[in-house]
């Protein structure tokens, strides 16, 4: 098999999971695009394992042991990820990480806030201070 | 093997391989992975871009699944289970228990996608571009001999995971119950706080952004309160 394919697979794998990572506004949601850029990169390695255990007589197969570390290393992110997202959203009662900008400079953020005080309207009616003193407390 | 001999062995299979493989002649498997390939960028692509959040976990399987065949397309077949098990069996429950424990809407949520979402793609598609040129330019006379003894079976995969990478995988073992241990105190401090907020008083905790804020429904109710009051007064004037 060409080496190509699977390296190209998943070049396009990690720019899709890119777009997922930058572009969604659920907490869950970034976390799914992460996941597929971390499977992006466990493709790469194996098919790079698959291609020096032939060529260069690799018997070490470091390419396989590291997607199986990579694997559990994403299996115990994806529950810490989870229980962030579910203690954020248990205080403040939203996993929208648009929403989330406490540690935001007071001055640059307003055109957003007014962005989506105007998009979705039902719970926009709190201010920024009280969101503030609600953060600190 | 000296790294210099390995080079050179490597030098030789690579033209080995030149010499018996033709550029636009591809063989079945890299059919098959080219098929299975395209419906798994398509299943990946439909998770990042729907609006429905469960269907986007649902398409993640999908994905994650298709890359499974992609897996044993390349001969690791341990790999290739251990991502059915791990991946479409625990990861993708974990992530739609929490899409149902954050309360995600079932149908079309329109705020799905953030403001920068044209550049975000602008970054995503320069991203692809310079990593599908870059990868294609230095790997274009390269070839994987998928033929003889699979590289990745489970007697070779165990072999070489418990000769070579013990002490790796030990520390993973610590690190999975660092994050067991993590998950819990996360789960609970919270919770325990919260409950404290609640037992020490009312005032402090009737913050405004509160799912079930008390100011609608004390409102409404002083309205029905006016409004029985008045049709009390209206029955009692004309009695």
């Amino acid at each position: 098999m060409h080496l190509a394919y699977p390296a190209v697979l998943s070049a396009l794998l990690f720019a899709t999971g890119l777009y997922g990572v930058l572009a969604r506004r659920n907490a869950i949601l970034v976390l799914m695009s992460v996941e597929l850029m971390l499977n992006a990169v466990n493709l790469n390695l194996v098919a790079f394992d698959v291609w020096l255990s032939k060529t260069a007589r690799d018997t070490l197969h470091s390419g396989q042991a590291l997607t199986l570390f990579t694997i559990a290393i994403a299996a115990a992110e994806i529950g810490i990820g989870l229980a962030i997202v579910l203690a954020v959203h248990r205080n403040r009662g939203t996993a929208d990480i648009d929403r989330l900008r406490d540690t935001a400079e007071p001055g640059n953020d307003d055109p957003d806030d007014d962005s989506d005080d105007d998009s979705d309207g039902s719970g926009s009616t709190r201010s920024e201070p009280a969101e503030k003193a609600e953060a600190t407390a | 093997m000296s790294p210099a001999a390995a080079t050179v062995s490597a030098a030789q299979a690579t033209t080995t391989a030149a010499e018996t493989h033709g550029f636009l002649s591809p063989t079945g498997v890299e059919i098959a992975f080219l098929l299975v390939g395209l419906v798994t960028f398509g299943a990946a692509v439909v998770t990042v871009t729907t609006k429905q959040l469960v269907h986007a976990a649902l398409w993640l399987v999908v994905a994650l699944g298709g890359l499974a065949v992609e897996y044993l397309l390349l001969t690791a077949e341990f790999i290739a289970w251990v991502q059915v098990l791990i991946y479409v069996g625990s990861v993708v429950v974990l992530l739609l228990f929490g899409l149902m424990l954050t309360r995600a809407p079932i149908g079309r949520s329109p705020d799905a996608d953030s403001g920068n979402r044209w550049v975000a793609l602008a970054v995503a598609i320069a991203a692809a571009a310079a990593l599908v040129w870059v990868v294609v330019d230095a790997f274009r006379t390269t070839w994987i001999d998928l033929d003889g003894a699979a590289a990745g079976s489970t007697a070779v995969t165990g072999a070489s995971l418990f000769q070579s990478w013990v002490l790796p995988f030990e520390a993973l073992s610590v690190l999975l119950l660092a994050a067991l241990v993590g998950a819990i105190v996360l789960s609970r401090k919270t919770k325990a706080r919260t409950q404290a907020q609640e037992a020490a008083g009312g005032t402090t905790t009737a913050s405004p952004l509160r799912p079930p804020s008390p100011g609608p429904d004390a409102t409404r109710s002083a309205v029905r309160g006016a409004a029985r009051s008045d049709a009390r007064s209206d029955k009692e004037g004309a009695r």
